[in-house]
């Protein structure tokens, strides 16, 4: 059994996967330099270096929170897919994919579910973050301007969000957006133009619906990708997590 | 090779002179001591000051330019403040020939004569400028304790991610995610409210007009935040030096979260002012999640 499994850890293709001191391989045993391997020879690397700051590890002190709004944005991203196989957006289809979501697919109401918890989660998170962040001072030199980028992060997060909600078109959908979007009117001198951009139209309609879809399925997710992936690079490029106090 | 730009050599020559105001090299072509000629006074002493040297022999034996050791040799005597040592052998008399002997100064040690070359095999470089230690960009860093991030962050990690996806699986299992009646433009819900991240600026509409709540404050309010990082320029990160921006922040924390649980949990119909606990809930998020519905 344990020669099988050797056979197996030694083969090409085993070995061609796993990159050398993972602990995956049949030479990837604990060493400080496989330590160090494990992050540099990998995907990782993108996300990490291969040391950090030993108080930055300590729960407390980053209580997890951005990375957290990272998975958050992860699982929405993953529950988000599985939802577009079985959502149209037209009216009033996109309703009847709602209700069929819960009654025809196959978890298909625990994944809208956890898609809908989980934003709200994630806009705590954000905001959570923020704050921690604030508290630390983590915003001092060097890092003013990954605090701007955060702030971008945030406005993108909301409007996630809240083009999110729109999509089941039911009663609390319409009009909370409706609530929204006549705040946006609002806006001095183009506060027509925001909104007709907004909402496609002069009202909502189905095609506000289209709009806000291809928003928040493509666009924003787009959008935000880009200015998550400066945000951790600075947080690497400005000398790792700040601190300690 | 061993040629030197000739402005440079120029401006050598001139450094040299003012610097050292030692006569020159040439101005003494005296009698080479014996035994330290041709064979090379590789045995030490030709650092400073000390019997006459042979330039040409040295540069052919080591394979270093001539004008480069002409150059260490004043350096060093320089810093040291020693004389210069007197030039012997082929190169003494040429150097000295070939420049000419100048007026003013009267040093010129300058040699144009074609040197030496260095020996077959042996490969020369010259150096052109030192370029100072220092980075493009001046981050200061202190050695700090560290650890490896595989296992110590990534195990961390790895149970947070985790533990939020438990939480959220549970959550999810028990609880719906809600969905009214179908969309109908002839008919609004009493109150109409908007989602919670919003309902602040909701309840802000209760008390100012529509512009000012719906896009002057959130706007200022985004841009102030923004400019933390120019506005606040006090340099230290512990809080006991940093009570008044933890205060202000705190303060429109508490604001913003004040504002957003009162438009969430006490304004009813027509966004009256409400009590949940005497009129109920108009909150539909939430609804669900307490299974009123
Ligand atoms: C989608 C939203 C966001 C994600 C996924 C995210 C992710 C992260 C992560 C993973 C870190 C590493 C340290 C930690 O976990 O605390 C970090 C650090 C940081 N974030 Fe965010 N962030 C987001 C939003 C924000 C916001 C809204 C702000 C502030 C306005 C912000 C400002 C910062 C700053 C200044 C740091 C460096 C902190 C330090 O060095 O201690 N981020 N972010």
């Amino acid at each position: 059994m344990s020669g099988l499994g050797d056979h197996i850890r030694n083969s090409q293709v085993w070995t061609s996967i796993f990159r050398p001191g993972s602990p995956m391989r049949a030479d990837g045993g604990d060493s400080p330099r496989n330590r160090a391997y494990v992050v540099m020879n990998n995907v990782l690397y993108h996300l990490h270096p291969v040391k950090v700051k030993r108080h930055g590890v300590k729960l407390s002190y980053t209580l997890c929170l951005g990375g957290l709004s990272f998975f958050l944005f992860i699982l929405l991203t993953i529950t988000g897919i599985f939802l577009m196989f079985y959502y149209r957006p037209t009216s009033p289809q996109a309703y009847i994919d709602m209700q069929a979501l819960a009654t025809d697919v196959a978890f298909g109401q625990l994944v809208r579910n956890m898609h809908r918890w989980g934003a709200h989660i994630m806009v705590l998170a954000v905001f959570l973050h923020m704050s921690r962040v604030f508290y630390h001072g983590a915003y001092k030199p060097p890092r003013e301007f990954n605090w701007v980028v955060g702030i971008i992060l945030l406005l993108l997060t909301l409007l996630l969000s809240f083009t999110g909600y729109l999509l089941p078109w039911d009663q609390l959908a319409l009009w909370a957006v409706t609530v929204g979007t006549n705040m946006a009117a609002y806006t001095p001198v183009f506060g027509d133009q925001v909104e007709f951009a907004l909402l496609g139209g002069v009202q909502i309609t189905a095609d506000t619906l289209l709009r806000w879809y291809v928003l928040h399925v493509l666009f924003l997710p787009f959008i935000i990708t880009i200015f998550m992936a400066v945000h951790f690079w600075r947080v690497r490029k400005d000398g790792g997590i700040s601190g300690p106090l | 090779m061993a040629e030197l730009p000739e402005h440079l050599q120029k401006r050598a020559a001139e450094a040299r002179a003012k610097a050292s105001g030692t006569p020159s090299p040439d101005a003494a072509p005296a009698a080479p001591p014996s035994g330290n000629g041709a064979a090379g006074n590789g045995s030490g002493g030709n650092g400073s000051g000390g019997p006459g040297r042979d330039l040409d022999a040295e540069a052919a034996q080591y394979g270093v330019p001539r004008a480069l050791l002409e150059r260490a040799m004043f350096a060093r005597a320089r810093k040291d403040g020693t004389a210069v040592p007197q030039l012997v052998g082929a190169g003494a008399p040429a150097a000295s020939a070939s420049a000419g002997t100048t007026a003013g100064a009267g040093s010129t040690t300058v040699t144009t004569s074609a040197p030496a070359g260095p020996p077959p095999g042996v490969r020369t470089q010259r150096l052109l400028t030192v370029v100072k230690a220092g980075a493009i960009q001046g981050t200061t860093r202190e050695p700090t304790d560290k650890v490896n991030v595989w296992p110590h962050l990534l195990a961390i990690e790895f149970v947070a991610l985790l533990g939020m996806l438990a939480f959220l699986t549970l959550l999810s299992a028990f609880v719906d995610a809600p969905l009214l009646e179908f969309a109908n433009f002839n008919e609004q819900p009493n109150p109409s409210k908007a989602p919670w991240y919003f309902l602040g600026l909701q309840e802000l509409l209760a008390y100012f007009d529509p512009m000012v709540a719906g896009v002057i404050i959130p706007g200022f309010g985004l841009a102030a935040l923004a400019f933390i990082p120019y506005v606040d320029r006090n340099p230290s990160v512990r809080p006991s030096d940093r009570k008044l921006a933890i205060s202000i922040y705190t303060i429109f924390f508490m604001a913003a979260a004040v504002l957003t649980i009162f438009g969430s949990f006490f304004r009813g119909p027509g966004f009256n002012f409400t009590f949940p606990w005497r009129d109920g809930i108009f909150f539909d998020d939430l609804l669900t999640i307490l299974g009123h519905e």
